[in-house]
């Protein structure tokens, strides 16, 4: 991930910082990113048919096998989410590039939606499968401990501390994530768990026919819907660095003309605005 | 024929649904917004 922008202000940059709404496209949408979501809303659609209609009820668990095509695939880009947030933060210990820093963040922020949705849809599945809808179990634990650390995570992000020691804090936090994921898809082969085993890791799956195509179906629909709202979410952090940045050289440049006319001699009123709060905090030294 | 664990299985599918409309929605609106104060030529996917 590579910046797209230098440090160093330019000055178009700061003459176009009081732009008017309408200069460019307001949105985070592009061409590619509108075909994405109209594939992500189609291979929901076939989800919804595949998932709930096409394919048949489970011999032992009834239509609450339904419930899998959401619950694998959520858990999975749970996964993918936190190796790309460890990745990232590696990379922005490493080059200091904003673009690794927001995608890190995005990456989170993403992953603690897909980690409510395992966590919900395996809690409605248990309750029907195991008679309960929580148990202290290794893999459910696990999951619980992965989700509280992503909620660290982002919580350490949003201190109000300098910009660069947040992220690299927060950097070293991420690098925990795929060592916890790695906990949480051994934790039902390393310790006894009421879970099952994976399902379709292994030479020979234990689901096939339509059941297997809806649980492909459901990888690729949650895949895109992912990818979609990383694409959405990245380039909402990049206007949240801009916007913070643009604040920045704005803040700076009406201290360095208000020191500048301050240099040139100080009038009675502009001392007494200053005294009566009304000029700019910590005003510029004369 | 009628679905059994027909609640568990609305409820997870509507509260996936739910949430991550939600999100999206937020995610294009706070774009929006943030579109506004950034010059075009910082919106380089436009």
């Amino acid at each position: 991930m590579t910046p797209t922008t230098s440090s160093t202000p330019t000055a178009s940059t700061e003459a176009a910082a009081g732009l008017p709404a309408g200069a460019g496209p307001a949105h985070t949408g592009s061409r590619a990113s509108r075909v994405l979501g109209i594939l992500a809303l189609g291979s929901l659609a076939l989800l919804a048919l595949y998932g709930l209609v096409w394919s048949p009820a489970d011999a032992e668990m009834a239509d609450s096998v339904r419930l899998m095509y959401i619950h694998v695939p959520a858990a999975s880009f749970l996964y993918t989410g936190c190796f790309i947030t460890t990745v990232a933060s590696a990379m922005w210990l490493r080059r200091r590039t904003p673009g690794w820093d927001a995608l890190a963040g995005t990456s989170a922020e993403i992953s603690l939606v897909f980690a409510a949705i395992t966590l919900g849809t395996g809690s409605l599945w248990g309750r029907p499968t195991w008679g309960t809808y929580w148990t202290w179990d290794a893999r459910l634990t696990a999951t619980a401990l992965l989700t509280a650390l992503l909620i660290g995570y982002l919580a350490l992000r949003r201190l109000d501390v300098d910009p660069s020691a947040r992220s690299t804090r927060a950097a070293v936090l991420g690098l925990l994530l795929v060592p916890n994921v790695i906990i949480v898809n051994r934790s039902v082969e390393w310790w006894r768990s009421l879970h099952q085993e994976s399902t379709l890791v292994k030479l020979d799956p234990t689901i096939e026919g339509d059941m297997l195509v809806a649980l492909m179906v459901g990888f690729l629909a949650v895949g895109l819907v992912f990818t979609w709202l990383l694409v959405h979410r990245f380039r909402v952090a990049w206007l949240e660095y801009q916007s913070e940045r643009l604040d920045l050289d704005a803040a700076l440049a009406e201290r360095r003309a208000e020191a500048a006319r301050g240099g040139l001699g100080r009038s009675p009123d502009r001392r007494h605005d200053g005294a009566a709060g009304g000029g700019r905090a910590g005003g510029a030294p004369a | 024929m009628a679905m059994t664990h027909a609640f568990y299985v609305a409820a997870g599918w509507g509260g996936a649904a739910a949430l991550v409309s939600a999100y999206a929605v937020w995610v294009l609106r706070r774009g929006r917004a943030l579109s506004r104060q950034v010059p075009p030529e910082e919106r380089r996917w436009s």
